[in-house]
């Protein structure tokens, strides 16, 4: 095997992979046949470049030889002239591309919005998306999903055949669709980068962050003018800055007050705040906006010496009202404790203590152990610590909150 | 959905860990557990595989032989029950658990006796 | 003390046994269940699922995998299990010899272990 070939082959299908998978399947909507064509095609580039080089463009060799077997398959399935019709389509837009490489229409956008369709079930859009733009195999997706590989695999199959079954389309819904169509892409992509933030210390877990990261900017460069898709890309820029932040040199946990500043991106942080400022020109619109901004409240410690706090409340407030979601209330006690104190904190978690999903949520149970704490009431601190502890998933964290408790013993 | 988590340990992984650390975190996942609810039980904990027994019937003969059944790195250890409404949360859960970090968790629906 | 009765069978061969006489089985697993509650041995009991629908996790080093079926491969698979009281290992012994499912397949007994803490 010849090296350069490989690596071409492979630079190709990261580069490449979602952007003639869109193209295969836009006309057909059949995304499995697609990947089938394209995974042939992919394997004769091995076989065939090694031998006789490199092609000038290898997209466009890529996407002949994978047409082809799309439009072989058609006919095996297709007698009827609806098929033929079909074909002289593909075959069609087969020659337009080749004639013409650097303009294979990017479809990849549609494409994504054809996984996050209202058709396709929430958890599976994100599976999908990366599966489709990116080439991730079900193993590598059901690693960060907690699925068995088998299961996602099923999972994923039955997904593609509903985009066929259903006729969901490949497009760029219009204006007046575009803003919740767009809010179910940025879902599934933040998805993948909040799976890929939470896991700390596992190399697949970061591996589908800076996957996730990918995707928000190929959103971002194929819809310039959207300031949420913008809004999610900076929300997680300023996340991953602080990745490295989030562990000591004894690999314990260092929650966010506690960060060495030093330790922060600063580059990631000046691109996440300038394309925050290019999201806000004309006012925030929606929520990756606000929580976004709130980071970058939060980040404005590393040159005043001290998070905005007033402001940091002041979002969530907005947040709240936008989201109504109990993550909003428990996110924005922490803000209010720096500015009112922690009985006021912890009054203000009371009004979803009763949400019966918060009963098994671990964050709600970190901080109201935190919460108590610094309000003296350790009776009700060592419990709320202990449940944090119990529904902990990562070892870091969980000795964490182990020594939190400890302390409230000694003080 | 009731699930029965079947815990499979490695002992001498068990046995090398911090063990003041290892039962204070199985006090507070015990603890979640029977925060999170009706239909969750905290874990139960078996005696080692070698101080159990098999009993087998056939044609009227029992057979009384030594353990464990499974000749596996792993035995049987324990259990705990939860009540969710999906495998992803049971897998969740199996998650929390501080025996995943030294064994194995098996995940078993139980069988709702109205059903059968 | 108490006890676990760990019922093992062969899966494939209980699914293929007819109706009517799995009806039966399952007659004589509730007369042996009221035999236990008359004793005064009866703590809890419960049938599984069969292991095909099974998940099976770890996390060595801290990375989660998650697998299709069950634990072990085993010619026979934990099907089920009784959670008795009993004396000694002797009267658990007895008991479980008078379970229906011992003609189907093994059953380990297994006392429970007192509580949590270091060996």
């Amino acid at each position: 095997m010849d090296d350069a070939a490989r690596q071409t082959a492979e630079q190709v299908a990261r580069a490449s992979y979602g952007r003639l998978l869109a193209f295969l399947a836009a006309r057909t909507r059949d995304v499995a046949g697609a990947e089938d064509a394209l995974a042939e095609a992919f394997a004769s580039a091995l076989k065939t470049w090694p031998e006789h080089g490199v092609p000038a463009n290898p997209d466009a060799w890529l996407l002949t030889v994978a047409r082809r077997r799309q439009t072989d398959a058609v006919r095996r399935r297709q007698t009827r002239t609806a098929g033929e019709g079909h074909i002289q389509l593909m075959t069609e837009e087969l020659a337009e591309a080749a004639a013409n490489p650097d303009a294979i229409p990017d479809r990849r956008l549609a494409l994504m919005f054809a996984c996050a369709h209202p058709e396709i079930e929430a958890g599976m859009r994100a599976p999908l998306i990366l599966q489709t733009i990116l080439g991730l195999t079900a193993i590598d997706i059901a690693t960060a999903f907690l699925i068995p590989p088998a299961t996602m695999g099923q999972r994923l199959v039955r997904a593609k055949a509903r985009i066929k079954e259903a006729g969901v389309p490949f497009e760029i819904p219009g204006r007046e669709a575009l803003a919740e169509r767009l809010d179910a892409v940025l879902g599934a992509i933040y998805a993948a980068y909040a799976k890929g933030w939470t896991e700390i210390g596992d190399a697949t877990a970061e591996r589908l962050a800076d996957e996730a990261i990918w995707l928000g900017r190929l959103v971002v460069s194929l819809l310039p003018e959207e300031p949420e898709a913008k809004g999610m890309l900076a929300l997680m820029l300023y996340a991953e800055a602080r990745r490295e932040a989030r562990r000591d040199g004894s690999g314990a946990y260092v929650p966010l007050e506690a960060q060495d500043i030093a330790l922060w991106d600063e580059p990631q942080i000046v691109s996440a705040e300038a394309l925050l400022r290019d999201a806000n020109a004309n006012g925030p619109t929606g929520r990756y906006q606000i929580e976004a901004a709130i980071q970058s409240a939060h980040v404005a410690r590393r040159i005043s010496g001290r998070a905005n706090w007033d402001a940091v409340v002041a979002l969530y407030d907005v947040l709240l009202r936008l989201t109504q979601s109990p993550v909003v209330v428990l996110n924005r006690a922490a803000a209010v404790m720096e500015v009112e104190g922690p009985e006021a904190a912890l009054a203000s978690l009371d009004t979803i203590a009763t949400d019966r999903r918060m009963a098994d949520y671990q964050p709600y149970w970190a901080a109201r152990g935190h919460l108590a704490a610094r309000a003296g009431r350790k009776a009700e601190a060592h419990e709320a610590l202990t449940l944090a502890m119990g529904l902990a998933t990562d070892e870091a964290v969980r000795q964490y909150l182990a020594a939190q408790r400890n302390k409230l013993q000694d003080g | 959905m009731r699930y029965m988590m079947v815990i499979h340990n490695d002992d001498e992984a068990l046995a090398n860990a911090n063990q003041q650390q290892l039962w204070a975190d199985y006090a507070a996942f015990n603890q979640a557990l029977a925060k999170a609810g009706a239909g969750f039980t905290s874990g139960e904990r078996l005696q080692s595989g070698k101080d159990g027994t098999i009993v087998r019937s056939r044609a009227g003969k029992t057979d009384v032989l030594d353990g464990p059944y499974t000749d596996t790195k792993e035995q049987f250890a324990g259990y705990f029950f939860i009540d969710v409404a999906t495998l992803e949360e049971a897998v969740e859960w199996a998650n929390r658990c501080p025996s995943s970090r030294f064994g194995t968790i098996e995940i078993r629906q139980v069988v709702d006796a109205g059903k059968n | 003390m108490k006890f676990m009765l760990m019922l093992y069978a062969d899966e494939k061969a209980g699914a293929a046994i007819p109706q009517a006489e799995m009806a039966k089985a399952m007659q004589q697993m509730s007369a042996y269940q009221h035999t236990l509650e008359k004793a005064g041995a009866f703590i809890s009991t419960a049938a599984l699922g069969i292991t095909e629908d099974a998940r099976t996790i770890t996390r060595y080093d801290g990375e989660l995998k998650v697998h299709d079926g069950p634990y072990a491969e085993t010619r026979e698979q934990l099907g089920g299990y009784f959670m008795i009281e009993a004396p000694d290992m002797a009267k658990a012994i007895e008991l479980a010899a008078l379970c229906p499912a011992a003609t189907w397949g093994p059953i380990e007994i297994r006392p429970f272990h007192p509580g949590y803490g270091p060996d």
